[in-house]
């Protein structure tokens, strides 16, 4: 069975960034590293792939400045290869023109099995899986948080608000996992080593026959009008706890009379 | 382009329609002339309800018969919008279906969608979606330049739902067309999780806990102390990725919003990450060994402390109550 998962560089969320004034979005001049809800997908996938006995898992990017950091971390992890669409006019992607490029690449390795994270820790649309099933033509099953594959059908455990779904989903098929779906393991040392001679196909729009037109700043079809501070809260109180700190916090709820 | 004409996805549970869509009825008839609702399922059964809350007309796609309302619904609009009968705005929920149908609609017919959305503006003849970015310390303000259909997927809990008392709605039936193999998922069987309190975006008190509480085992308090409090558990994403708890615990921007009259955050730090989800609580109370902690910034009470000194001594003195 043949999985590739959807991957994405995302700045380091513990260094927040900041907006270009001029062009409104994330400044991306920093090192990019991969999105830590990928790596349950690609964790996903290489536990798949080794319960089926063979096939490979592949990893699908995008980028505007070829970056590859990232998708390096998850080739140690164990994915085979990589495909990194890479081009100057992505940049200002919104989800439908990611979905659009990554289902261009998907495309060319026909897999049986997509996998992606609900949503992106930088972005967090979480509209993109569903786009890339629709531009796809395929089925779906998003916040999976278990799933499993027999032959031609996949089943998963999807959330719902009361608790969860058991959905069969035959494939080839798109499913976004939660967090927490599997335990993500550590790239080992050799892991690392073999990662940077794996292979990472770089493409740009060109190749993959889109039209740059359709995506980045000219595809979004959005416009931001206003970016304003956001009011603060304002911080309270701060006791060091003495031993009696539970009495404070007991106070404060008779005076709300929540209890 | 243009809002005089306004759906709301719909979603409703055995006859019971979700907060979420009497919240986006409450906005969407703020701002527009006509509102109505598409939605699956039994629509009879919530008509009354949908249309005191401001809908007209209930377009009912009819049972899902196990299929997944994502492509159904998308379909049905995307069909109704070609014909000329759809509307000119769609507002669909930070749902799992919500975000499904918004998904799916947008790569069908091409067009943006505006996620993320705490509030809803005019600006001229479009409407802008209002987004907290940054960890909620800067907003911005987004339209499309696009024609046709606008999409925007609003968070629960960003507008208040209020009856008006009006008419129940008129059911009218929405096709749905050839799906391919699209609309082949199946759901074989539904799980209710056992939850003794409140639901966690619900509550009057939410109680999270996070990466302070040092080992899985420790979380117990936290369900412990929001048993006592009538409340909901909730947890950081730390302790969610860690497998400590389920990801419907979470709050934060990946997970559920929360708006309690109290939220006690224990051993959580305050990332960004976690801001979003709670920072429109009435009251927070916070405690943490880091005086540093971000989420001091934010708390009406901090407790600079231990947890595993703290949180004992106020489930104590909650049971002596």
């Amino acid at each position: 069975m043949d999985v590739v998962v959807c991957v994405k560089q995302i700045p380091d969320p513990a260094d927040p960034g900041e907006l270009n004034p001029d062009t409104k979005t994330l400044k991306r001049d920093t090192k990019l590293i991969l999105d830590e809800s990928d790596s349950y997908g690609v964790e996903m996938a290489l536990q798949l792939v080794d319960a089926a006995g063979s096939g490979e898992v592949r990893l699908v990017s995008m980028t505007p400045g070829g970056e590859t950091g990232g998708l390096r971390t998850a080739l140690a992890m164990g994915a085979e290869s990589a495909i990194l669409v890479s081009d100057e006019a992505l940049a200002g992607s919104d989800s439908l023109s990611t979905a659009k490029v990554l289902a261009a690449a998907i495309k060319r390795s026909n897999p049986d099995l997509i996998l992606t994270a609900t949503e992106s820790s930088d972005g967090y649309t979480g509209t993109v899986p569903e786009q890339i099933a629709e531009i796809l033509g395929l089925p779906s099953v998003t916040f999976g948080k278990e799933v499993s594959v027999d032959g031609e059908l996949a089943t998963v455990k999807r959330q719902t608000e009361s608790g969860y779904d058991v959905v069969d989903c035959p494939l080839p098929a798109v499913i976004s996992v939660t967090a927490g779906v599997v335990e993500p393991r550590y790239p080992s040392f050799k892991g690392i080593m073999a990662a940077k001679n794996k292979p990472v196909e770089e493409l740009d729009l060109a190749a993959l026959e889109i039209d740059p037109a359709t995506v980045g700043w000219a595809g979004a079809r959005q416009e931001i009008t206003e970016i304003v501070d956001a009011p603060a809260r304002e911080a309270g109180e701060v006791i060091v706890d003495e031993g009696e700190a539970h009495e404070r916090i007991m106070a404060f709820l008779d005076d709300l009379k929540v209890l | 382009m243009g809002f005089s004409k306004i759906w709301v996805h719909g979603e409703a549970n055995e006859g019971v329609v979700a907060s979420i869509t009497l919240e986006l009825l409450a906005k969407a008839r703020e701002l527009a002339d006509s509102v109505e609702v598409v939605i699956a399922g039994d629509a009879d059964s919530v008509a009354a309800e949908l249309g005191a809350h401001g809908a007209s007309v209930v377009h009912s796609i009819g049972p899902l018969d196990g299929g997944l309302a994502g492509p159904r619904i998308a379909s049905a609009i995307a069909d109704a919008c070609s014909q000329g009968s759809g509307p000119d705005v769609l507002l669909c929920g930070t749902t799992y279906d919500g975000r499904d149908v918004a998904g799916r609609l947008s790569a069908k017919l091409d067009t943006p969608v505006i996620t993320n959305v705490v509030d809803l503006k005019p600006d001229g003849d479009r409407l802008l979606g209002h987004e907290p970015v940054f960890g909620g310390t800067k907003d911005v303000f987004t339209g499309t330049t696009s024609e046709g259909l606008d999409i925007f997927v609003v968070r629960p809990k960003s507008f208040v739902a209020e009856s008006t008392g009006g008419d129940p709605a008129s059911v009218s039936a929405l096709q749905v067309g050839d799906l391919g193999s699209t609309g082949t998922a199946v759901v074989k069987d539904q799980f209710v999780e056992e939850s003794s309190g409140p639901r966690l975006d619900e509550a009057t008190i939410v109680v999270s806990g996070g990466r302070g509480l040092g080992e899985p085992e420790k979380y117990e308090m936290i369900e412990k102390l929001a048993s006592l409090v009538k409340g909901a558990p909730g947890a950081s994403r730390a302790v969610v990725d860690a497998g400590w708890v389920p990801y419907s615990y979470q709050v934060g921007q990946t997970g559920k919003v929360v708006k309690p009259t109290v939220y006690l955050a224990c051993g959580i730090s305050g990332a960004t990450q976690h801001l979003v989800g709670m920072k429109g609580s009435a009251n927070i109370i916070a405690i943490n060994k880091d005086e540093e902690a971000p989420i001091f910034g934010i708390a009406d009470l901090g407790i600079v402390g231990d947890v595993h000194k703290v949180l004992p001594k106020l489930i104590e003195a909650l049971e002596a109550q």
